[in-house]
């Protein structure tokens, strides 16, 4: 480091060298300080804001004419057990719950697919409908093409919050355009509790 | 005396473009930080594909904790008074009628989980140790004393003319019939329209929503 020149040339004796003033500051307290700032704003910063999602409820009616008709053939109901358990049928339940299964949260995202790929296969070409999509500015896909397809959920009281959240989600990633959120019926909470005890809980049975 | 003097090689870095690189990320953490409100109870809230930013003004949030608490709070940026309004105006349907001197030691975004009998004792701790207090919860699952309908109520009433988005952030493990509690509060009132508070996640590979955004269609698939 430059100390101020001492190796100057020797003045006569009394004659006293101004000493030059190191002009260079020590940067590593302000350093130290700087990066003990960072890490705490590293460890306080909440990167991911929170986010949103939409949901619509219908109005509770007491009128058959109000009520959201389903065809048979599009339906897909969703049952919500305890444990992160799911269980799913097409169609009407049948009585002996033979097309009663159950599936995983990973699994049913097949099961959706499938069934609106199902759905959408059988759909013949409606000019009408496809005019009513284009004036409510809606695609023919979502409008027209998965009309039949309904996805019913039915969270049973076993079923916690985040398996809810996680369906409808499911409804958004697979692009499903219907879909509601009911109480499940008394006979499919029979079916429920009945698989449940079968298989013992946590090990449910594969879905296919 | 010509010495061959061997130039001693200077051990000092030059500090000055670490301290501006340390100071740059200083910088963008200082920006990009948005504190958390203080909050009585951590909630931990599912994630989900969604990616509406949380709204902050003009809202009621009705959060649910782990043990099934359910909470009500009012975020009203523009207008200070409205959170005092409310409380009042909810206590009166109750029957157990405050004052706007009781409730004024509210602040924007609290979380009130009380039942309006207890309200009053509530509001008349300090500010600081009511965020530590260890709310009840508002009671809903009973319909005869779910006391969150006059909540809404109010809240219809004083934000009256405006635009009102309901909020609702449950923990993930809440148990669903405290939801449906809450929802079937919201649908007593005639609403219809809400928001699931959630975390951001992506999409997952492959699936339709994946490649819609993929082709930088923006549009909510809804």
């Amino acid at each position: 480091m430059d100390t101020g020149g001492d190796d100057g040339q020797k003045k006569g004796p009394g004659v006293k060298k101004a000493k030059k003033l190191n002009t260079r500051v020590d940067m590593t307290p302000f350093v130290d300080i700087g990066f003990l700032l960072i890490t705490f704003f590293i460890f306080t910063a909440t990167m991911s804001a929170p986010t949103t999602m939409d949901l619509n409820m219908p109005k509770d009616t007491d009128k058959k004419d109000e009520e959201t008709k389903v065809k048979q053939s599009g339906a897909l109901n969703i049952l919500l057990g305890k444990e992160n358990s799911l269980f799913y049928y097409e169609g009407e339940l049948d009585p002996t719950g033979a097309n009663f299964k159950s599936a995983t949260f990973k699994e049913i995202r097949d099961v959706i697919i499938n069934k609106k790929k199902e759905v959408v296969d059988k759909y013949v070409s409606d000019p009408a409908c496809e005019a009513e999509a284009k004036a409510k500015g809606k695609t023919v896909d979502d409008y027209c093409k998965q009309k039949d397809f309904f996805v019913i959920i039915k969270p049973t009281d076993d079923a916690v919050y985040k398996n809810v959240v996680d369906i409808l989600d499911e409804m958004t990633i697979n692009k499903v355009a219907r879909y509601a959120l009911v109480p499940p019926f008394p006979t499919e909470l029979e079916a429920v509790k009945l698989t449940e005890s079968a298989a013992g809980m946590n090990t449910a049975p594969p879905a296919k | 005396m010509a010495r061959n003097q061997v130039k001693k090689a200077s051990t000092d870095t030059d500090m000055t473009p670490f301290v501006d690189v340390a100071f740059l990320i200083l910088a963008f953490f200082i920006m990009a930080t948005k504190f958390k409100p203080a909050e009585p109870v951590p909630i931990t809230t599912p994630n989900s594909v969604s990616s509406q930013p949380l709204p902050d003004n003009n809202a009621v949030m009705i959060s649910i904790d782990k043990d099934d608490k359910v909470y009500f709070s009012i975020m009203s940026k523009s207008d200070k008074q409205k959170p005092f309004d409310l409380i009042v105006e909810a206590s009166k349907l109750r029957n157990i009628p405050l004052t706007t001197e009781d409730v004024n030691s509210y602040r924007d975004g609290d979380m009130i989980g009380m039942p309006f009998s207890k309200l009053k004792g509530f509001f008349d701790l300090p500010h600081d140790q009511q965020l530590k207090y260890k709310q009840e919860g508002i009671p809903v699952l009973d319909s005869a004393t779910a006391e969150l309908t006059y909540w809404i109520a109010a809240a219809k009433q004083v934000f009256a003319g405006e635009q009102l988005k309901i909020l609702i952030k449950g923990d993930a493990v809440s148990k669903y019939p405290v939801f449906k509690a809450v929802v079937d509060a919201l649908k007593k009132n005639d609403e219809q329209k809400y928001n699931l508070v959630t975390s951001p996640e992506e999409a997952p590979q492959g699936t339709d929503l994946y490649k819609e955004r993929l082709q930088g269609k923006s549009k909510e698939a809804k």
